[in-house]
């Protein structure tokens, strides 16, 4: 069916827009808090740490990211399964070790790499099931 | 121990629970009519007049910072691969309140994901 296709479609895009925003903004974040350093936990040291994160472009670009995150997510599940769209969001655990091994060269553990084959049979599997099971009103409720 | 058990019910539940309502909220709402900007921004703007999508975000926020608490409690290689548990709560949760149709397929991808995370996180 074509509808089902479309659907299909969407929701792949979809949830491809989830993680790698939600990748990309945890990357950036982690990077911008890394060239602020640690922070003091006193009065002083929360209120400079709290005024470097809001002069950082890096820190905005990382926020920017993370509202694409909850923006893709919120569109996604109004279509598609809570059951479909969480499970296949895990994909990111995978993309993140693929990351690290290519552009940081970091040496990952084999108990992680099983892990990794694990997500991506798993993703496999829910992504052969029906992305929606449920009825979708097309009219907006008040 | 107590305080243990405590803090990793309130961050699954919390998540579970938070998603679940934001869930039903955007269901309630109806998807945007086209995958265009101006489509998404009138489908956010009645997003976030929904009171399912204001339930969900407190309790996301109150999983978070279980999240934070655990993690001045115990080793983050404890904490994480615990909250993969979060899937199989999930799911339960979309099965029975949401009332999705979880197929066996969708049962053992969520279980394979659910050991993998664990795996991953605990590095």
């Amino acid at each position: 069916m074509a509808s089902e296709k479309r659907l299909r479609i969407k929701t792949l895009i979809m949830v491809l827009a989830m993680v790698v925003c939600a990748n990309a903004g945890d990357l950036l974040l982690k990077y911008g808090m890394a060239q602020i350093g640690a922070v003091e936990l006193t009065p002083h040291g929360l209120s400079q740490a709290f005024w470097q994160t809001v002069k950082s472009p890096i820190i905005w670009l990382a926020i920017l990211f993370l509202i694409g995150f909850m923006v893709s997510y919120m569109t996604v599940l109004s279509w598609a399964d809570y059951s479909y769209v969480m499970p296949a969001g895990a994909a990111g655990y995978a993309l993140l070790t693929f990351l690290a091994v290519i552009l940081l060269h970091e040496s990952v553990s084999l108990r992680r790499w099983v892990g990794v084959v694990l997500i991506c049979l798993g993703v496999l599997l829910v992504g052969q099931t029906k992305p929606r099971t449920t009825e979708v009103p097309s009219e907006v409720a008040a | 121990m107590i305080r243990l058990i405590t803090g990793l019910a309130l961050l699954i539940l919390g998540s579970t629970c938070g998603e679940i309502a934001i869930t039903h909220g955007m269901k309630s709402v109806g998807e945007p009519a086209r995958l265009r900007p101006g489509a998404v921004i009138k489908f956010l703007g009645r997003a976030v007049r929904n009171g399912w999508f204001w339930t969900g975000v407190p309790l996301m926020a109150l999983s978070f910072y279980a999240l934070l608490l655990l993690l001045s409690w115990e080793p983050i290689s404890m904490v994480i691969p615990a909250s993969a548990l979060s899937y199989v709560a999930g799911t339960l949760g979309a099965k029975f309140i949401l009332g999705e149709e979880v197929s066996t397929a969708r049962w053992a991808g969520v279980i394979l994901v659910c050991v993998g995370v664990a795996l991953v996180a605990a590095g």
